[in-house]
């Protein structure tokens, strides 16, 4: 019951971006937007800080995923589809789950195309060095960036303010997240890959997910009803 | 409806004098107390503000659970007095971490030769700051229902300090460890001890006074609404 | 087993956001078969007690109970059908899809439920064009079938005819007449004295959060909605 409703909403949204593709579009534009305006910012005589691609990667994930939740919410409130979603007998966390997969989804998709394009900038192959670690820690992070923000931008739909409130709200609560990330693709990048510091990362980040799903799960319910 | 609020506060007002008056005499014993502890031979006179920059850390963190598990109560159970408890310990921790803020920089500048730097309890101190001014622009621009919306902030706010002192504490230490606190020599313990037991009673003083000046609010608008 | 009942009964529901007062003491019963018009003006609370109504927005204060059950139990929700000027579809999916999307949320199969909600909403021919390309009046049809494709037995309509022509609100109004002898409960709120007039069984006038009057619908509508709201 859970799975089957939470994957009906996730199939829904899909079917939706498949169609009109209009945040998949502007997500990666602005993803590919802020590589360069860092780029601008960061490299010097075509060469850069030993850590800065990783940096650059994570900044773009959190930045585009921020949009990405804007606009996926921005989807529901338009008609007001959410409260028809929230009124199903279904249990209103498997809606959470499904919101959340869609966002992943999203990201895992511009992650695609961002990854190699950090990896050609900014001359950094160690990315695809220990492929399975990179793509854990890019999993995992894209995993708890989105449940906290799938939570805040669905509760935020009531509120007016909800552009500026999403941002300020979601950054310092996925900082842990931007600092594991950056620092455990670094770890990778580094001429010799420092396996046993990337591993960790992913462990705090694995840690993030698990309490972080769980709590938004938690509050899903209560937060939806006015 | 409930307008009860005379007799929730009856009890809270009752203590509060003593607690006032105890309050009052240890912050004016405090100066004398820190001035006639050891003086730190390395980093001299700065070091003195160590005995209020750490107690700023335990009322504000004292707050922000504080706020946290209020805020769990009032997002399950509804009830608005927990909403009220969780908004003013919120705005207390706010400003005691806003007073952590400033002497931290001071110590760093003499202890570092810097005013900011990114050591692991300080990054930690100023997440949690912007969180929790986060929780407050919420309450504020947050429009009609934002308490919820407020309460879901504490909540994960609270839960995410861990996660935050973990990282920012491997990504940088430069900090004094914490051990440090347990092992001071004892005529230094005894100040800061003493301290610490002077910043929670103020956080208790505002925090009453603070809640107070909430439940006034909420039966003021309890009877505006009975009124119209 | 779905859960099922007969009536709705508020009891001084109260619902405010600090000072500003949404809802002040509504008590109300309305039973199977009735078509009670929540008349008043705008800003009157109308969509906050529909939202009430439909366990989206919590009370402050006092008592909701859909027969005898407690509108914590998230299986009630499967019973209410909810229709606001807002149509909650989605535009960039086809009626079909849209519908069949509704039903599996609901746990219905959805052959058999779509089809015959296509087929209602006279939109057999156009299940498989986009919702966003559908004039007004057919989005209105099509929402209307979303909101009743699992039953419900409480309809709640929030401002059903705003925008829709004459044939437009006859197709809604002659829906709902036979809904109601079928024995569902259906609340409209509206503004709209003239469709309400023809319309609805029972009366409830609503200003400033509070229930004005609740009485059976009969001649003179909109002249003691004058008297009692003011201006009409």
């Amino acid at each position: 019951m859970f799975a089957r409703i939470a994957l009906l909403v996730l199939r829904k949204d899909v079917a939706i971006e498949v169609r009109s593709r209009e945040i998949l579009y502007t997500t990666l534009f602005f993803a590919v937007s802020c590589v360069l305006v860092f780029a601008f910012a960061l490299v010097r005589e075509g060469q850069v800080a030993e850590d800065v691609p990783a940096g650059i990667l994570w900044i773009a994930i959190a930045f585009a995923g921020t949009l990405a939740l804007g606009r996926t919410f921005e989807r529901e409130r338009y008609g007001e589809t959410i409260r028809a979603l929230l009124l199903a007998p279904a249990p209103r966390s498997a809606i959470f789950v499904g919101k959340m997969l869609g966002v992943v989804a999203l990201l895992v998709v511009a992650e695609v195309l961002l990854v190699p394009i950090v990896a050609l900038m900014f001359d950094a192959g160690g990315l695809f060095a220990r492929p399975i670690l990179f793509a854990g820690l890019l999993a995992a992070g894209t995993i708890g960036f989105s449940a906290v923000g799938t939570l805040f931008a669905a509760m935020l739909m009531r509120s007016r303010t909800r552009d500026v409130l999403l941002p300020i709200l979601l950054y310092p609560i996925t900082v842990p997240v931007i600092i594991a990330g950056v620092r455990g693709t670094a770890a990778l990048l580094q001429p010799a890959p420092d396996e046993a510091m990337a591993e960790m990362w992913l462990g705090i980040l694995v840690s993030f997910d698990i309490v972080f799903v769980t709590l938004a799960l938690w509050t899903f319910e209560p937060l939806m009803t006015e | 409806m409930e307008i009860g609020i005379q007799d929730s506060g009856q009890p809270m007002r009752r203590i509060f004098g003593p607690i006032f008056v105890v309050t009052a005499a240890m912050f004016a014993a405090a100066p004398y107390l820190i001035a006639n502890a050891p003086y730190e031979s390395t980093m001299g006179l700065v070091q003195k503000i160590f005995y209020f920059h750490v107690p700023s850390w335990f009322a504000m963190f004292t707050g922000v659970f504080v706020a946290g598990i209020y805020g769990a109560i009032f997002l399950f159970r509804g009830d608005p007095k927990a909403d009220r408890v969780a908004s003013s310990a919120a705005e207390i921790a706010v400003l005691f971490g806003l007073m952590g803020l400033v002497t931290g920089p001071l110590w760093g500048r003499k202890s570092w030769g810097v005013w900011w730097q990114w050591d692991a309890h300080l990054t930690m101190a100023l997440l949690v700051e912007l969180i929790f001014i986060g929780y407050l622009i919420v309450r504020k621009y947050g429009g009609l229902g934002s308490e919820k919306l407020s309460a879901a902030v504490a909540i994960f706010g609270m839960a995410n300090i861990p996660f935050v002192y973990l990282s920012a504490n491997i990504w940088r230490t430069l900090h004094p460890p914490t051990s440090v606190v347990p092992t001071l020599p004892s005529a230094m313990g005894g100040p800061f001890w003493f301290c610490v037991a002077a910043f929670m009673l103020l956080f208790a003083v505002l925090f009453m006074l603070r809640l107070q000046l909430e439940n006034q609010r909420a039966a003021l608008d309890a009877l505006y609404l009975e009124e119209e | 087993m779905i859960p099922d009942f007969d009536r709705v009964s508020l009891k001084g529901i109260a619902r405010h956001y600090g000072r500003r007062r949404a809802l002040s003491g509504i008590t109300l019963t309305v039973h199977g078969g009735e078509i009670v018009g929540l008349l008043g003006p705008n800003g009157a609370g109308k969509s906050t007690l529909i939202g009430v109504l439909a366990t989206l927005v919590a009370p402050s204060s006092g008592e909701l109970r859909f027969g005898g059950l407690s509108p914590r139990e998230a299986a009630v929700r499967g019973r209410i059908g909810l229709l606001a000027h807002e149509l909650h579809l989605y535009g960039e999916l086809t009626a079909h899809e849209n519908l069949a999307f509704f039903a599996g949320l609901y746990g219905l199969d959805p052959g058999a439920a779509v089809g015959a909600a296509l087929e209602r909403a006279g939109l057999s021919e156009r299940a498989h064009d986009e919702v966003a390309s559908f004039s007004r009046g057919m989005r209105q049809r099509l929402a209307l079938e979303r909101a009743l494709l699992h039953r419900p037995r409480l309809l709640l309509l929030d401002e059903p005819f705003t925008g829709l022509d004459d044939a437009a609100v006859g197709f809604v109004v002659d829906r709902l007449r036979r809904l109601a002898a079928d024995g569902c409960i259906i609340v409209v709120a509206t503004h709209d004295l003239d469709v309400a007039d023809g319309l609805v069984t029972r009366v409830a006038l609503i200003r400033g959060g509070r229930l004005v009057s609740d009485e059976p619908a009969g001649a003179g509508l909109r002249a003691r909605y004058r008297s009692l709201v003011g201006h009409a």
